[in-house]
């Protein structure tokens, strides 16, 4: 009970809880089916491996969303930037291009695309959900150009890998998702990086004074979210087979401040969890997935999820959970009187 | 005036704050047709006595009389129905409307429904003309100066009605001009009954335009005079706390100062657009150096422009005789200067951080992001300076927003001494500190100089500078007036220079 009590402190754990019992759930309604897992062609099928490569782009997103948000600021442009990349890389792999080329050029773009939402906030001092807005709009327009305003179609094996192909029985969006947390891990473990970013997020004028460079840290996550954007906008126009401008990341930026909001980071800046967002990100994509599975008609989907984040999100505000807390003990003291 | 009743007459006034009694059984009298100063240094109770008056805080005691009759107005707009207008430092209009619309703002005349335009710009134009403005009224309010802005802001509080107005500090960001022509319109409305309320931190200008003087001290009540009969040297002591009798008293330094040898920093010059102007100082390894003067004399702006917070535009600065460019706080904190700000909870402390990561913040930016200080290493250093400092607090885990105001003052000058500092830059290191706290850190101070520090000092209590200080420099209006040694230094000396230097010589 006591080391449960001590677990329960780290900000990770309600999310790891949350996203459990959804998986819980799931697998009494289907009775069981929703655990089962098969291996078809030396690939690992299962709803929790759809679940997690699904939900690949979001934790992308998510982990470059913590950042931002730790900074007290917020990147609504991400969906505009996936598009921008998808329409970058697709026209390299149908003009004949190499598929590496293309992968690399489009991250940059993405990584462009970041600075420059950094350099509006960190420098010209632009509100961050203003800055970000202005490539929000203006991002699609830009893959349209990109595009010339059609829809890219690619016929590349190598390229159709990011979304579909598989190592070890396991889909390579993992990989992705792997290799780009660790690494990120890594750097904040590492580097005072993470310290500094904390800082801040609850006090710039503070962390200013006591020596930190407040807009490159600005100007780096920034960067970065706009980099993680851009490869999540390759594996989402790899699984289509084509750039869509339109459409591509259509409203994630919603969902990715969400997962961030549901792994508990506060959108008021300082204290972050990225291992608690990408659980966040999970929450919402087994949603997705089990209100589909339940068989929920499709036209209130977004209803039925939206009332299971409204009851995450009060299941983690700090406020409900003592107000309730109050009352039970009132409850109780009512009794013993 | 005698007979007639008072304008305004608050009698007992008390307002305390959770654990701070801000304004203790004060009384402030004003009558028709004078122009009032209201003095006292930072955290006097000036702006608490005006927020009482113009009912944006609720008085826990005391009664307020307005021509005779009780009033308690509980929202500014209240305080503005019965005739009390105040105009703040910072204009509060709103910049992206015209002119003429700040001015009729919320009291539009109406013509059949609709908003009377011609009427609007006709009479504020009428307005503005009588305190001697000829503006295009349609044009945004931001297109014109602080000083314009400023004036349409007072054009408007009178034009409200006003039988009292209150003007907090309006003058900080105008020119000599602008405060001239200022003036005429207070003169002017003065003529016509009103009561005006000035506060200001500007000696120079209460002389000039005010009839009587109330001061107040640590939310207490000092007294009201009238300017003529006050000399200066009186006001300050009064503002400051000292009785003018008591200055000779003064006990002896024996910190007399070896001001020799080169000179760790040295200011030439050094003119920071707006806030100082050709400061001209020395330091030197081992010095308490003293930066005396009321607010907004240039005491905190010159050590910020030592810190590279605010940009020099003029002079220069040298260190160790090596010219120094000051290009932001991580470079001043590698030159081996650290700076304790003023506000502490707005510049100081990271609030949602750890006492140990709120200690590490500056020796790590010192290091740079990727020189990371281990965990290990940051608890030791915390540690350390917990029971070196004396934190009262249960870990290094803490936040330090649990912490009590002493014990985070601590927590940032351990900040700066992990980073072993050549020079310590300490603004109003002990205010809102509790007396004990308050001898702690004034000792440390004098200690860290006998290590070899060189310490800049700057407090708004004379007796903390007396005990702490071996040098002094003395600024008034943005300038250096006077440098004081080791035996030179006394309040009377300080006094004499921070109330006028030569042109109030007492006898």
């Amino acid at each position: 009970m006591n080391r449960l009590k001590k677990l329960s402190k780290y900000q990770v754990f309600w999310p790891i809880v949350i996203f459990l019992l959804i998986l819980l759930v799931n697998g009494i309604v289907s009775g069981g089916s929703f655990f089962e897992m098969r291996i078809v062609d030396g690939h690992l099928y299962s709803r929790i491996i759809d679940i997690l490569r699904n939900g690949s782009k979001l934790m992308l997103l998510a982990t470059g969303m913590t950042m931002v948000l730790a900074t007290g600021g917020t990147d609504i442009s991400v969906g505009s930037v996936m598009a921008i990349s998808g329409a970058v890389a697709c026209t390299i792999v149908a003009g004949g291009g190499n598929v590496a080329v293309a992968i690399l050029v489009a991250i940059l773009a993405g990584i462009v695309a970041g600075a420059w939402n950094g350099l509006l906030v960190s420098k010209i001092k632009i509100q961050p959900i203003v800055a970000t807005m202005i490539l929000m709009v203006a991002g699609r327009g830009i893959a349209q150009l990109i595009t010339n305003g059609k829809i890219v179609t690619v016929n590349s094996d190598a390229y159709y890998f990011i979304n579909g192909g598989y190592i070890l029985g396991l889909p390579f969006p993992l990989f992705i998702v792997a290799f780009v947390v660790l690494l990120v891990m890594l750097f904040i473990k590492k580097t005072a990086f993470g310290l500094f970013l904390e800082s801040t997020g609850v006090n710039p004028i503070s962390s200013h004074f006591a020596g930190i460079n407040v807009d490159r840290i600005k100007w780096m996550v920034y960067t970065f979210c706009g980099m993680m954007a851009a490869v999540a906008g390759l594996i989402e126009s790899a699984g289509i087979k084509g750039a869509d401008c339109n459409n591509a990341g259509l409203f994630i930026e919603m969902d990715a401040i969400l997962a961030v909001a549901i792994g508990g980071t506060s959108l008021n800046g300082g204290r972050f969890s990225i291992p608690a967002s990408l659980f966040g990100a999970l929450i919402i994509q087994s949603i997705t997935t089990s209100v589909y599975a339940m068989g929920v008609a499709p036209e209130i989907t977004q209803v039925v999820k939206s009332i299971i984040v409204v009851v995450i999100c009060l299941f983690q505000s700090k406020a409900f959970k003592e107000s309730i807390a109050k009352k039970l003990n009132f409850r109780k003291a009512v009794k013993q009187a | 005036m005698s007979g007639e009743t008072a304008l305004i007459q608050m009698s007992h006034i008390s307002k305390t704050f959770p654990g701070v009694v801000a304004l203790n059984d004060v009384q402030f009298t004003l009558q028709r047709g004078e122009i009032h100063a209201l003095l006292g240094e930072n955290g006097a109770g000036k702006s608490t006595l005006i927020k009482v008056l113009t009912g944006v805080e609720e008085r826990n005691g005391g009664t307020i009389l307005m021509d005779g009759e009780e009033i308690s107005p509980r929202t500014p707009q209240e305080a503005q129905n019965v005739g009390i207008s105040t105009v703040y430092q910072e204009v509060n209009l709103c910049p992206n409307l015209s002119v003429a619309e700040n001015v009729y703002i919320g009291r539009e005349p109406k013509k059949g429904g609709r908003i009377d335009w011609k009427t609007i710009n006709q009479k504020s134009k009428e307005l503005l003309a009588r305190f001697d403005l000829h503006i295009d009224v349609t044009k945004n309010l931001d297109n014109y100066s602080v000083a314009v802005q400023q004036m349409v802001a007072i054009a408007r509080a009178v034009d409200i009605d006003a039988k009292v107005l209150i003007l907090d500090e309006p003058t900080s960001s105008l020119s000599t001009v602008e405060v001239e022509k200022l003036f005429d319109i207070m003169r002017m409305l003065k003529k016509q009954g009103l009561g005006v309320v000035f506060v200001t931190h500007f000696l120079d200008q209460v002389y000039e335009v005010t009839d009587t003087i109330t001061v107040l001290r640590n939310g207490t009540y000092v007294g009201t005079y009238t300017t003529a009969d006050l000399p200066r040297v009186q006001l300050v002591a009064k503002m400051i706390g000292k009785e003018y009798g008591d200055l000779n008293q003064r006990f002896i330094s024996e910190k007399s100062v070896k001001a020799t040898g080169e000179a760790l920093l040295s200011l030439k010059d050094a003119t920071s657009a707006g806030s100082i102007e050709g400061i001209s100082l020395d330091i030197h390894k081992g010095d308490v150096l003293g930066l005396s003067g009321l607010l907004g004399s240039g005491r905190s702006e010159i050590v910020r422009l030592i810190f590279g917070v605010d940009h020099m535009s003029g002079g220069e600065m040298n260190l160790k005789g090596h010219k120094l460019h000051n290009k932001g706080t991580l470079a001043a904190i590698r030159s081996g200067f650290a700076f304790c700000p003023e506000n502490r909870k707005t510049e100081g402390i990271v609030g949602d951080l750890s006492i140990r990561e709120n200690i590490i913040l500056a020796l790590q930016a010192k290091r740079g992001m990727f020189k990371a200080i281990s965990r290990a290493d940051a608890q030791k250093i915390a540690d350390e300076y917990i029971e070196k400092l004396e934190i009262k607090t249960p870990s290094a885990d803490q936040l330090i927003r649990n912490l009590s105001g002493g014990n985070q003052q601590k927590v940032i000058l351990a900040r700066w001494l992990a980073t072993n500092p050549d020079l310590l830059m300490l603004d109003e290191p002990t205010r809102g500190i509790d007396i004990g706290t308050k001898a702690e850190i004034q000792k440390l101070v004098v200690q860290l100089a006998e290590q070899g520090m060189a310490v800049i000092f700057i407090s708004s209590e004379i007796d903390e500078m007396l005990r702490c200080c071996g040098r002094m420099i003395v600024l008034r209006d943005k300038k250096k007036v006077a440098e004081l040694n080791g035996q030179e230094i006394s309040e009377a000396a300080i006094m004499h220079y921070i109330a006028g230097g030569a042109e109030n010589e007492p006898a």
